[in-house]
């Protein structure tokens, strides 16, 4: 087995622009999940919207830029349409709501009805000419250390990628630390006693919807663009469950979490495959035992695993506080 | 003739793989009565974007493959001039898949089912009428299903999104017993048995191992729903691992041939299906108000704590409530693989429409969640006159979120559940 190459290939991963979109994303889903303590299980949903919204408009004349504001404010909408009948239900009504919400988008998205618009299942493709056409590296050249490198055009995806991330992250802290922000977490704390205090809980939970909802929406664009590449079947259900093992990872509710978060979950993701690839083709009773396409799933039996027993031994995740991380009884 | 386009739908499922080249293939079989027969010598092309990509013939064994050079969309057509005499597309419409996705390092199954060749002319009432006892059918396996979930949900105030593989526990269960090649190979009546069985354990073995301890750790329910959606995404992929990914058919009564009911053409295994799940059905309902146990599983649904004083064995009932829904859901799984295919994520696929059923019904009645499963079903199969089939899913998911907005307690449930 050849451990250099394995280590390599899980830190590229790592500092990939896929990583940099689940950490945006997962900021996102932090702000709905950890901060107000709102169930959203549709989170790939803002994802696929903001992405479409984005390569649609383009791909009818747009710019790029008219297309990343168009497809912030279809995720704000759907956010809006979402929070409307759910809010004012329990948790698990707004789980179940928006993981139906999400797979219908994605069922309608795909579908030939709208293949006029969205092009069904082939999806929409070379979008973001524009935005490589700023790219200040030659899209070719190598960058980095030894055998660490990646080329011009990555290097650019990445650096505005973390950008974008270390922004959003730098905007939530400045939301949390505001009179808006403390509503919001006195809300995850304890509802009635907000409400008694003149607040309007349902309008705040709405917005917070909204914005986790318009961040994921960006986190979907920078995917899309990474690819110059949208279609429906990228935003399964799973997309959303992997967010929450990042976000829980990381620490629910935390600043940095969802960053720490979706780093740590890529590592460990990837050096986790490329081990059980390895082992699967090197090792003989591994080999025996599993086909290469198993070898490649056990990967996603870890990522369930880990999902449970983090939230029974360690809710608050690397950075949490054990009293934060009860996200119980609302 | 539906349930033949519904076979043709599933096969396109993709599998993630990682090393190997990319490439469009499959299996070749022509149906005829119970047996399937290995088609040789048909000529298949793959093609992209109008531009012929390379073709190949079926081997022996009705096998062939056809190397695509990366991921991509890909066409994929069978050339009916090279079909044996007396064999045809099931489909006779279909001799061209256009939509074939390959993802990066996919070894693509298609599938064209062979039968004899037939023409389709239908008129609104066959069609209507086909699509409601399709609907009866669906909504059957749905309200199987949707009871066990919605009566631990009473009992426990869990959802559990890990409903879904016992469902897929069930039919895979039964796969083995009944046609896996080191199974005992017993016909699928017989299988059905240990399937339930195992069903019914694993439902036990789920809280005893996992939701009882979590109680008595005063886990909050939130915090358990993220559990049982981690156990069921770990479960899933595991099934994924040791039973493949492609959909497989039980032999026993595959390619059953359509009887005259009223001058509607339906499969007398639908009409099995619906038989036995409404008797199964009536069953639970006279074990939820007649038997001992079932009495006090209601009285611990409507107040645990009332029914533990009054000298309720609670973990007890809680323990009986999940063996009862994990046999539920195994034989809702066995009529699912019967009437469509047997796969890895075949309950996730019904799951959504599960948590429709039980919604509609209202969370937590066990009577509701067998009304809602039968709406929701007839209303899913009905809506593919008005929408494409591949939407119907969509039309499901859309009544629960209607649901919510005008009647968010269920047709059947109290107000103050939804709090």
């Amino acid at each position: 087995m050849d451990w250099g190459s394995i280590f390599i290939d899980g830190i590229l991963a790592t500092i990939g622009p896929v990583t940099a979109a689940y950490a945006i994303s997962a900021i996102g889903l932090n702000l709905q999940f950890g901060y107000a303590g709102l169930l959203n299980f549709g989170h790939v949903a803002f994802m696929l919207v903001g992405a479409y919204g984005m390569a649609i408009t383009v791909e009818f004349g747009g710019p790029l830029w008219l297309g990343v504001i168009i497809g912030v404010l279809v995720a704000m909408f759907l956010g809006f349409l979402l929070g409307l009948p759910t809010l004012r239900l329990r948790a698990d009504y707004l789980a179940i709501t928006t993981i139906a919400a999400a797979e219908a988008i994605r069922l309608v998205v795909r579908s030939s009805w709208a293949e006029p618009l969205t092009n069904g299942v082939f999806g929409i493709q070379g979008f973001a000419d524009s935005f490589f056409a700023l790219n200040p590296f030659p899209p070719a050249e190598l960058y980095g250390i030894g055998s660490l490198v990646v080329t011009g055009r990555k290097l650019w995806v990445m650096i505005v990628g973390w950008t974008i991330a270390v922004l959003f992250m730098l905007l939530v802290r400045r939301l949390m630390r505001s009179p808006w922000g403390r509503v919001i977490k006195a809300i995850r704390e304890d509802e009635d006693a907000t409400t008694s205090l003149g607040k309007n809980v349902f309008a705040y939970k709405l917005q917070a919807l909204m914005i986790g909802g318009a961040i994921g929406g960006v986190a979907g664009m920078l995917l899309a663009i990474d690819q110059q590449n949208v279609t429906p079947d990228a935003y399964l259900p799973q997309v959303t469950f992997i967010l929450y093992v990042i976000v829980i990872l990381g620490g629910a509710g935390t600043i940095l979490g969802p960053i720490v978060g979706a780093v740590v979950f890529q590592f460990l993701f990837f050096t986790i495959d490329a081990l059980m690839v390895n082992a699967q083709a090197d090792i003989g009773w591994v080999g025996d035992l599993l086909t290469p396409a198993a070898a490649g799933q056990v990967k996603l039996v870890l990522v369930g695993i880990g999902m449970m027993v983090l939230m029974v031994f360690r809710p608050q995740g690397i950075l949490g506080s054990r009293e934060e991380a009860l996200i119980d009884e609302r | 003739m539906f349930w033949l386009a519904a076979i043709a739908i599933v096969a396109l499922s993709p599998i993630a793989s990682i090393a190997a080249g990319e490439s469009i293939g499959g299996r070749l079989l022509q149906t005829a009565g119970d047996e399937k027969i290995p088609t040789a010598g048909v000529t298949i092309i793959v093609s992209q974007d109008g531009t012929e990509i390379g073709s190949g013939e079926s081997d022996a064994e009705g096998s062939w493959e056809i190397p695509v050079p990366g991921a991509g969309v890909y066409e994929v057509v069978l050339d009916t001039a090279t079909l044996p005499d007396g064999v045809g597309l099931t489909n006779p419409d279909a001799t061209e898949l256009s939509d074939v996705n390959v993802r990066e390092g996919q070894a693509k199954k298609v599938i064209f089912p062979l039968g004899e060749g037939t023409t389709s002319s239908v008129s609104t009432y066959e069609r209507v009428g086909a699509l409601f006892v399709s609907g009866l059918k669906l909504g059957a396996i749905i309200a199987l299903c949707a009871v066990g979930l919605s009566l631990v949900y009473g009992v426990t105030g869990l959802v559990n999104f890990a409903h879904a593989e016992m469902v897929t526990l069930g039919a895979v269960t039964a796969y083995f017993f009944h046609a896996s090649p080191v199974g005992p190979q017993w016909s699928l009546l017989v299988a059905s048995i240990p399937a339930i069985l195992v069903g019914a354990g694993f439902g036990a073995l789920q809280e005893t191992a996992i939701w009882r301890p979590l109680r008595a750790r005063h886990m909050g329910l939130v915090s358990m729903m993220v559990v049982s959606i981690g156990l069921s995404f770990a479960i899933r992929h595991l099934i994924l691992i040791v039973f493949g990914g492609e959909p497989r058919a039980y032999p026993d009564f595959a390619g059953q041939p359509p009887i005259e009911i009223l001058g509607i053409s339906v499969v007398p295994k639908n009409l099995v299906t619906i038989g036995v799940a409404l008797l199964v059905l009536a069953g639970v309902g006279l074990f939820l108000q007649k038997s001992r146990a079932g009495t006090a599983m209601r009285a611990v649904s409507d107040d645990a704590d009332l029914a533990e004083s009054s000298g309720i064995d609670v973990n007890r009932i809680i323990l009986i409530t999940w063996s009862l829904a994990g046999g539920l859901a195994a034989l809702g799984g066995i009529f699912f693989g019967l009437n469509e295919a047997v796969q890895w994520d075949m309950g996730f696929s019904l799951l959504l429409l599960i948590f429709a059923a039980v919604v509609l019904g209202g969370l937590g009645t066990a009577y509701g969640a067998m009304v809602g499963g039968f709406v929701v079903g007839v209303i899913v199969e009905m809506s593919t006159l008005f929408v494409p089939n591949e939407l119907k899913t969509a039309v499901g998911l859309i009544v629960l979120i209607l649901m919510l907005l005008i009647r968010p307690q269920g047709l059947f449930g109290t107000k103050e559940r939804i709090g």
